[in-house]
């Protein structure tokens, strides 16, 4: 736990009328930090990623993100939207360009181009710079997104269920470039996930949260596989299986009935499931 | 298969059009000498007393004159005896006028609206009672206060096409998908650019059709408008034609009308089709 956390969130809360969708929240992530958060759909997982964005105000709580308490959406903060949200009537490069000129807008139009399609070819799209997003496949256009986002050079990356509607084989590849690109530029990503192989893939942290209403923070589970793995070698590591199936348990089991009366929301309990051994005696 | 079915469609077109006319024409054909005429009255009444011929003109009558129009568009014998082809730009003038100002009061005015669902619910009663009404309706009350009947007939093509490119505007700017918009905030985009580069394109094509619709309303009222202010323009034209009871005439005009209004409907069609993007 690093004492100054890039984002601190405190006790944020969102309530419609009187149930409240989430309370108490609280956690931290760390500069270079990749943090997963998984929970059940309707747990509010998404409006914590959009009162991090600033795009959506919480009922109660602040969020401070390199110590400043954030009002409104940031250039410093990128969002990759779950549906792409590219704009169909721009191409590739116009979709890229537009963010470059709103984080630099004195660049000429040369410097701006020249800047989008870096970022384009960082994701493999080189060729496609001039398609529209028409006529690129859907994993195609969650890259666009991507270098989007990335092309503003943002102090954070927000992603919500990036790889959701991709079917497995390109969520794979986009996967491992996602862990490339953010491992190389030392990006701090908040990332909200349903597939417990990705969140172990990609986070450093994975924050856990139980069926809303009134939804909590269960618990936050430290990845300690290195941090150099990929999706191919994943599953041969020894605290693979067991990080997996404590978030797999979690989320059949304990995300329903969760013991509230030993928790301490300002104190979400950290948990290192991969160092634990004594979980394989009751594998068959 | 598409090909052969357009090739199939136009030759049921042109067999239609042909078994038309062909029923046209017999339908207008002399029923050969009725009766022993005094010549000097055969030669007053010409051949429709002394064929028996029909006081409907025949197609061969209707497309020679039509031939002779577009042979001659612009020729001006004084007030009653002008030119079609001065007649439709006449039309066409006041019609664009009053268009054109239609969008430069629904575009913005739209936008405000479609943004804004106070101003949205504020200004609907008044939108309510007011595209109902008749845009003929307005005209004395614009013929009082402009006193001008050509600006009387370009201020009822405006009130006539403000209506579809106002709500067509609001609905589109209001419709904007949300998720470009929050692309826009978290881009920290400012309001004109994001008017201008989010918003208008994504509202482009349900804006363009609103125009559309009001192209087609302008053209069919400035006939109205203009049979009844006179003067000048296609509607003046066909009055004036069936007051010289040249049916010829008014069945040309006819023609004419149609066939602007295909090719006005059909620029805007193609904008639209310019502005629309696949999703
Ligand atoms: N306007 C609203 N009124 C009442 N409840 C709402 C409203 N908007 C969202 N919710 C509730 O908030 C919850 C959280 O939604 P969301 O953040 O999208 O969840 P997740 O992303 O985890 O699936 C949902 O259960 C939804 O029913
Ligand atoms: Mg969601």
């Amino acid at each position: 736990m690093t004492v100054n956390p890039f984002v601190l969130v405190d006790d944020l809360a969102k309530t419609y009328g009187a149930t409240a969708v989430f309370e108490n929240l609280y956690f931290t992530i760390g500069k270079g930090e990749f943090v997963c958060l998984i929970g059940h759909s309707g747990c509010g997982k998404t409006t914590i990623l959009n009162a991090l964005a600033g795009l959506e105000e919480a009922s109660d709580g602040v969020i401070l993100v390199g110590g400043r308490e954030i009002s409104g959406p940031s250039l410093d903060r990128a969002v990759i939207f779950q549906s792409h949200a590219l704009m169909p009537w721009m191409s590739v490069l116009d979709n890229v360009a537009f963010a470059v000129r709103s984080r630099w807008p004195d660049w000429d139009k040369a410097k701006r181009r020249a800047h989008a399609l870096k970022f384009i070819e960082l994701v493999g799209l080189g060729n496609a710079a001039d398609k529209k997003p028409a006529q690129l496949s859907g994993g195609m256009k969650q890259r666009v997104g991507i270098a989007r986002a990335l092309s503003i050079e943002p102090k954070m990356l927000l992603m919500d269920e990036p790889f959701s509607a991709l079917d497995a084989l390109t969520r794979g590849t986009l996967q491992d470039e996602v862990l490339r690109i953010c491992h190389q530029t030392a990006q701090t990503v908040f990332m909200i996930t349903h597939d417990v192989d990705e969140a172990i893939l990609l986070a450093d942290k994975i924050i856990l949260m139980t069926n809303g209403p009134g939804a909590v923070i269960a618990e936050i589970v430290v990845n300690t596989m290195p941090r150099d793995r990929n999706r191919a070698d994943l599953h041969r590591h020894p605290h693979y299986y067991r990080i997996r199936n404590h978030l797999i348990e979690f989320l059949v089991d304990r995300s329903k009935q969760f013991d509230r009366s030993t928790f301490d929301p300002r104190k979400p309990k950290f948990t290192t499931p991969g160092l634990d051994t004594t979980t394989e005696e009751k594998q068959p | 298969m598409i090909s052969s079915l357009r090739l199939r469609a136009a030759i049921v077109s042109t067999a239609l059009l042909a078994g038309f006319l062909l029923l046209w024409h017999l339908a207008t054909l002399g029923t050969g000498v009725v009766a022993d005429v005094d010549p000097e009255y055969a030669r007053l009444m010409g051949a429709t007393a002394v064929a028996g011929k029909s006081a409907m003109p025949g197609p061969m009558e209707v497309l020679g004159k039509f031939w002779w129009h577009l042979s001659h568009p612009f020729y001006d014998n004084g007030p009653n005896d002008k030119g079609v082809g001065i007649q439709l730009a006449f039309s066409l003038v006041r019609v664009l006028g009053g268009f054109g100002l239609a969008v430069a009061v629904a575009i913005p005015l739209g936008f405000l609206i479609g943004m804004s669902p106070l101003m949205h619910k504020a200004l609907d009663p008044f939108f309510q009672v007011l595209k109902p009404i008749s845009p003929l309706a307005w005209m004395p009350l614009a013929l009082y206060t402009i006193k001008d009947s050509s600006a009387s007939a370009i201020f009822v093509i405006f009130i006539c096409s403000l209506w579809p490119m106002l709500l067509n505007t609001a609905f589109g700017v209001a419709s904007v998908r949300k998720e470009w918009l929050n692309v826009a905030r978290t881009l920290e985009v400012g309001p004109l650019r994001k008017a201008l580069q989010v918003i208008l394109p994504a509202a482009a094509p349900t804006i363009l059709t609103g125009m559309r619709i009001s192209i087609g309303i302008a053209w069919l009222v400035i006939v109205a408008a203009e049979m009844l202010v006179g003067g000048t323009g296609i509607g003046y034209f066909v009055w004036n034609e069936w007051n010289n009871l040249s049916i010829t005439n008014v069945m040309n005009a006819i023609l004419m009308i149609g066939l602007v209004g295909m090719a006005l409907d059909q620029v805007l069609a193609r904008l639209v089709r310019l502005v629309t993007y696949p999703e």
